[in-house]
């Protein structure tokens, strides 16, 4: 039991971004030699997404251009770019992965994570796009009391970016040691100071375009990666799935399901923490405001959708290829011991087989692409934070709306600056730690504190400012509680014996917790503010359904 | 934004059907979609052998390889029609409710 939903948690913790050091029970990762050829095709990234920033700059004059872009960003380029935050360098490594190790049991476990992004798509996007403005506390805010719920969006918002931050931050941090050979904390500074740079001179317009770029090279690489494998099995599956089941230690087994989904409550339940906590996530939503209106939104989800398919596709056919190329040769195993560790641990053969089939200079190339691709997601995430701290908290909250445009921009970038400096510090004082109930928390909180009263405050005319911050709150309290009690937290970390909270991920009872309480607190709720907040849902659902009165892309 | 245009659109017969329609589209998508995915699920759970069956008489390639991949483009597909049907007549139809409300 035990066994498997470690492998599971895993394979979350893989999905959740940086955490790639996780299959090896997020064991400190062994440095490895120095890698000049990776080392030389990131800076050549870097360059490239200098040179974008400079121009961003020129292009980043007003708030609306520093969070939004202006809303000057196409249906097509959006849709590249929130792909680009799907494909983490984790999806890459993590999912080949357990293709690698399971067969298609990796593969069935790709489809949980595909499926409920469309779904979530078809419920959220147009009005994601039609009520937002900046931050994703502009919506929960819209007709339910300002102050109150802003200042709590705001930091639920905070919240989950900072932890996620640490994630990213002690992911790069190892993914560095494997992949170029370098120090911990030199990896920790580069994409601390490289992130600020992005967001405080280019805002929403250079950390899109680095999301898009990367998410170009990962689509490019991955191809290029499928094709010259394949081309060893004469471009046939069956081929390959001839050879891996002659070569796999479980034979025939890895072409069915197996072991990993003997438990499928534990493996929908994290699907489903995952889709949640993913569609709560602050510089995900961000994302939509980013479009000029409604249509474009809608053609972004498609373009993404397409994008995120057919990349997991080609990584779990990467990882059955490796169990051939990689799982037979012993130079990617410690002590060329086949039956052994793979070197650089679990989550390395699509680097080797990168190697195997590419030479020196395509593993540079890939090894490049993943740590370009915890730079995107962490400027992400800085934009969304600043915005939390400058539009909601300082401008809205603190100054009542009364800051100008250049008083706010100022925030923004002081922000910036600090949440880069602590997300340095944090990420150098957790170096040695266990980081895997972090990743519990962000996707437990953003999707039973954020997401609850997101999507209430779109599809639900009785949500109250009681309700949603009530609810809001028990979701926050019990997805804490239930981390702390659950194995991550409680054995792992405190040293207790078995854990109370059977479960990783806590979305699948918080969630349901929070859902109930907001409804509970709004439906018992007689105050004079409850009638205004019901009374605002009327003109909130129209704008949402029509667009009238959106924020309209600005001229440029 | 005048609240007085909110309020002509609610009144406008044509808004709610159109409201019905997209809603139920979106719902019947949503249904497409996890219900071919929790339906796999089961499978998985309680008659994994039905995915081990080979595709072709003595090939090594299972019915869960195409299964999976039907799941993941046929879902991107339903995104396609989602997109193609509301950028479209959903799109129109809201058009004219809009200027309607402004005539």
């Amino acid at each position: 039991m035990t066994g498997f939903r470690q492998a599971l948690w895993g394979a979350l913790l893989l999905m959740a971004g940086g955490a790639v050091l996780a299959a090896d029970a997020l064991g400190v990762a062994q440095k490895q030699p120095v890698n000049l050829t990776a080392i030389a095709m990131f800076l050549v990234f870097v360059v490239a997404t200098m040179g974008i920033t400079y121009w961003a700059a020129s292009r980043t004059k007003s708030t609306s251009d520093f969070y939004t872009a202006g809303g000057g960003i196409t249906g097509f380029q959006n849709g590249l770019a929130i792909a680009g935050d799907y494909m983490s360098a984790a999806t890459l490594l993590g999912l080949s992965a357990m293709t690698f190790a399971k067969g298609l049991d990796g593969f069935i476990y790709a489809i949980g994570f595909f499926v409920g992004w469309p779904v979530i798509l078809f419920l959220m996007a147009e009005r994601l796009r039609n009520l937002g403005k900046f931050t994703f506390a502009d919506i929960a805010s819209y007709r339910l009391e300002q102050s109150t719920i802003r200042t709590f969006a705001a930091f639920g918002s905070l919240t989950v970016v900072c932890f996620y931050l640490i994630v990213q931050m002690v992911g790069a941090g190892q993914l560095i040691k494997l992949l170029f050979g370098l120090e911990y904390s030199t990896a920790v500074i580069v994409v601390g100071v490289l992130m600020v740079i992005y967001v405080t001179f280019g805002g929403m317009i250079a950390t899109t375009w680095v999301q898009i770029i990367k998410a170009c090279l990962m689509l490019f690489g991955g191809t290029v990666l499928l094709i010259m494998s394949m081309s060893q099995f004469g471009f046939s599956l069956e081929t390959l799935a001839q050879k891996a089941v002659e070569v796999h230690a479980n034979g025939l087994g890895i072409m069915g399901p197996g072991s990993l989904m003997a438990d499928p409550v534990t493996a929908v339940s994290l699907s489903l923490g995952l889709v949640f906590g993913t569609a709560g996530l602050p510089h995900i939503m961000m994302r939509f405001f980013t479009v000029p209106n409604a249509k474009e939104a809608r053609k972004s989800v498609f373009v993404a959708s397409g994008c995120i398919g057919y990349f997991f596709l080609v990584v779990c056919t990467l990882g059955l290829a490796a169990i051939v190329i990689v799982g037979t040769n012993p130079e990617f195993y410690e002590g060329g011991n086949l039956a052994g560790k793979l070197l650089g641990g679990g989550n390395m053969p699509v680097m080797h087989l990168s190697k195997a089939v590419g030479g020196n200079l395509f593993l540079g190339f890939m090894s490049a692409v993943a740590f370009a691709t915890i730079l995107a997601v962490v400027s992400g995430l800085a934009l969304a934070g600043a915005s939390a701290i400058a539009h909601d908290i300082y401008a809205r909250v603190i100054r009542k709306g009364s800051a100008t445009d250049v008083e706010e921009m100022r925030v923004t970038r002081f922000a910036t600056v600090a949440l880069g400096v602590v997300a340095v510090l944090l990420g150098i004082l957790f170096e040695k730690q266990n980081v895997a109930f972090l990743v519990g928390l962000t996707f437990g909180i953003a999707a039973s504190t954020n997401f609850p009263v997101l999507i209430l405050s779109m599809y639900w005319k009785g949500l109250t400012t009681r309700g949603a911050l009530l609810g809001g709150l028990i979701g926050l309290v019990s997805a804490v509680t239930f981390v702390v009690l659950s194995n991550a937290v409680w054995v792992v970390v405190l040293g207790n014996a078995a854990a109370i909270f059977p479960y990783e991920q806590p979305a699948l009872f918080s969630m349901p917790l929070a859902f109930f309480f907001t409804w509970f607190f709004s439906v018992t709720d007689r105050s004079a503010r409850a009638r205004i907040d019901k009374a605002g849902f009327e003109d909130q659902y129209v704008r949402s359904q029509t667009g009238i009165g959106a924020a309209a892309a600005s001229a440029h | 934004m005048s609240s007085d245009i909110y309020k002509k659109v609610r009144a406008n017969p044509r808004f709610t059907e159109l409201e019905r329609k997209r809603s139920r589209f979106a719902m019947l998508l949503s249904a497409m979609v996890l219900v071919t995915y929790y339906a796999l699920m089961m499978i998985v759970a309680f008659a994994p052998d039905v995915l081990r069956v080979p595709i072709v008489e003595g090939g090594t390639l299972t019915v869960g390889v195409p299964v999976g991949a039907f799941i993941i483009i046929g879902s991107w597909l339903l995104t396609g029609w989602f997109v193609q049907r509301s950028n479209g007549e959903f799109d129109d139809m809201k058009n004219e409710i809009i200027a309607e409300a402004y005539k």
